[in-house]
């Protein structure tokens, strides 16, 4: 595993000019837009041990607070000004949290446990009905507490919004700077950012196995692009295609034991599948054109993958064992890059408008489009385990930076690293 | 100093050379590693790099090569066949009847020197996603290696890979900086 690099500096703006900056920071988070309602909700820092304990442990609170906040769906509360802090429920005075106008409470507390561990509690609380919503205890190491302050955050989400929660999971993307290129994998908040791989050559199209185990790759450092997969606990690697010409589009299949992948052997880009242990390679689609950008629909029955067989290149499927391929856009000068929502009923892809690549959502219950994304040239989209949020490359003052969007189109994010590079993102699976 | 960096500097010294005399070398020959090339036609100017005399007892050599492109096709300016840049329209992998000359030069040259062998850098630019640019310039080298094959080159003697948009010049602002990263560069082995 590699070393944890706190070098993260994080910027948080919500409507107002409210600014967070905890310090040794690198990556900027800045919101706009929200939902019309907003459930106003205080979390009250937890209790803890008076003992030299790392000041991690006082985070908990700010981590649940900013998880809840950049959902947009959350308005949390200043609880600075109140004497009070209540770490059970038992000592709540919920008329106090009302005055607060309140509707949900969130309080906590942490101890020590033998063999250097920490039991992590908290209750959510309905301060109008004055009940208790939720509450868990979580029996941890200590470099799990910022993972166990996302789960708190997931389900204080789910238990009052009735969607999963997605704070307990991680993103991939790739950072070049100063002429390296590096894999990255940090939590959902950009915070805790461990390198998987690094290399002077281009690194490409990073894709989790479902499991989120192992992540697969182009690298280009052997002057051609070569498809591997790493195990992101123990670092090995598996070449995973390097045939003639270039290996490239990695996919993982839903039940994460196929890939789809992108191989030229023949001559133009062709969609093939082979096994995860780079065995059993099948040719899945067979044309004259470019065929690229592999992705499965969650039900693992199709793969979509893009094309420029019609003329544009524009999304098309075709059955996972084969067969005949068809058309599934026809709208704008291009489309390309399709991604599947967790559910099967939308369908993210990055639309080309006159020369403006931008991110796309089409229903596919309804076949109705919705421009997600107002930049130029925008690419890769990912969606959140939970579906409700999208992240996706763009360009802001000539350098790449991560955006992310929710499906609705209504909040806005933007993640970007000052003096680095950052693209290809890749949003991981929720952690169990 | 100690000996680990007498080594390393020795060491760079002579990949310094052998990277220097493969520049001035004609695509068929592979030399052994080594200072000095003795072979017709090569030879090189050496002389001791200024200001690195010190303590060490070692003098850096560096070889000056570019006095002799003119025995070697591929690098004299004035030869066509050190042209090696071919430019595509956006989203197209047709090669344009400009490039047809520089093509058909580099096409006699590797049926005369069966041995030779190039490699087909397929290029875009960055507008459009990594994965499709990849295929695009996978495309273009494919492009450009049929050209060759149907002016008699052997398949044995083309590689065709991509680099997509990787190797772009990025934040173009004009269409003539877009222009310039869509190309296929001609390289040939051992260059």
């Amino acid at each position: 595993m590699n070393k944890l690099r706190p070098v993260l500096f994080f910027v948080i703006s919500l409507f107002t000019s409210l600014i967070i900056s905890p310090a040794n920071a690198a990556l900027e988070i800045e919101i706009s837009g929200g939902s019309a309602q907003q459930i106003p909700i205080a979390v009250v820092p937890f209790g803890t041990l008076p003992v030299g304990q790392s000041s991690n442990v006082a985070q908990v609170s700010n981590i649940i607070g900013a998880d809840l906040r950049r959902s947009g769906l959350f308005r949390v509360l200043e609880t600075g000004g109140v004497v009070n802090r209540p770490t059970d429920i038992a000592q709540v005075k919920y008329a106090e949290w009302a005055a607060l106008q309140a509707q949900a409470l969130v309080v906590g507390n942490i101890e020590g446990l033998p063999g250097n561990r920490l039991k992590v509690s908290f209750k959510l609380a309905d301060v109008l009905k004055q009940t208790q919503l939720a509450g868990m205890e979580y029996n941890i190491a200590p470099n799990q507490l910022r993972m166990t302050a996302h789960k708190i955050a997931d389900v204080i989400y789910q238990k009052l919004t009735g969607e999963a929660g997605i704070f307990a999971s991680r993103i991939a993307y790739i950072n070049k700077s100063k002429g390296r290129y590096t894999l990255q994998v940090a939590d959902a908040d950009g915070e805790n950012p461990q390198t998987v791989v690094s290399s002077n050559e281009p690194i490409i199209s990073p894709a989790w196995s479902p499991d989120g185990s192992k992540i697969a790759y182009v690298s280009f450092e052997k002057k051609k692009p070569i498809i591997f997969v790493q195990s992101l606990m123990t670092g090995q690697r598996l070449t995973l295609a390097n045939f003639k010409g270039n290996n490239s589009a990695p996919a993982w299949s839903p039940d994460g034991t196929k890939l789809a992948i992108v191989l030229t052997y023949a001559a133009n880009s062709q969609v093939y599948t082979i096994n995860a242990d780079g065995t059993g390679l099948k040719q899945l689609t067979k044309s004259s054109a470019i065929d690229t950008e592999p992705t499965w629909s969650p039900d693992a029955k199709w793969v979509y993958f893009s094309s420029d067989r019609g003329g544009r290149p524009q999304i098309y499927k075709v059955s996972s064992i084969g067969g005949e391929a068809q058309r599934v856009t026809f709208e704008g000068t291009g489309n390309l890059s399709p991604r599947f929502s967790p559910d099967g009923k939308l369908l993210a892809m990055i639309r080309n408008d006159g020369g403006k690549y931008r991110v796309a959502l089409q229903d596919l219950t309804n076949g109705q489009v919705q421009l997600l994304s107002e930049g130029g040239q925008d690419e890769s989209p990912s969606f959140a385990p939970n579906g409700r949020v999208l992240l996706y490359a763009t360009r802001t003052g000539g350098r790449g930076a991560l955006a992310a969007v929710s499906s609705d189109g209504r909040v806005k994010q933007r993640l970007s690293e000052s003096g680095g590079d950052i693209r290809e993102p890749a949003w991981g699976p929720l952690l169990n | 100093m100690t000996k680990g960096m007498l080594n390393k500097k020795l060491l760079g010294s002579l990949l310094l050379a052998v990277m220097l005399s493969a520049c001035k070398s004609t695509p068929m020959v592979d030399k052994p590693a080594g200072v000095e090339d003795k072979s017709p036609g090569a030879s090189s100017v050496t002389k001791p790099a200024s200001g690195t005399a010190d303590t060490s007892g070692v003098k850096e050599v560096v070889i000056d090569s570019h006095a002799n492109n003119g025995n070697n096709p591929l690098k004299d300016p004035n030869n066509i066949l050190s042209k090696r840049n071919i430019y595509f329209d956006f989203d197209s992998d047709a090669v344009k009847a400009e490039f047809r000359p520089l093509i058909e030069a580099h096409a006699k040259y590797l049926v005369a020197n069966g041995n030779a062998k190039l490699i087909l850098q397929g290029n875009t630019d960055e507008r459009g996603t990594r994965e499709y640019n990849l295929s695009l310039g996978q495309r273009r080298s494919v492009s450009v290696k049929k050209s060759f094959n149907l002016l008699g080159v052997q398949d044995k003697q083309i590689e065709t890979v991509s680099f997509g948009e990787e190797k772009a010049t990025a934040n173009c602002a004009v269409e003539t900086c877009h222009q310039a990263n869509r190309r296929v560069d001609i390289a040939y082995e051992n260059e």
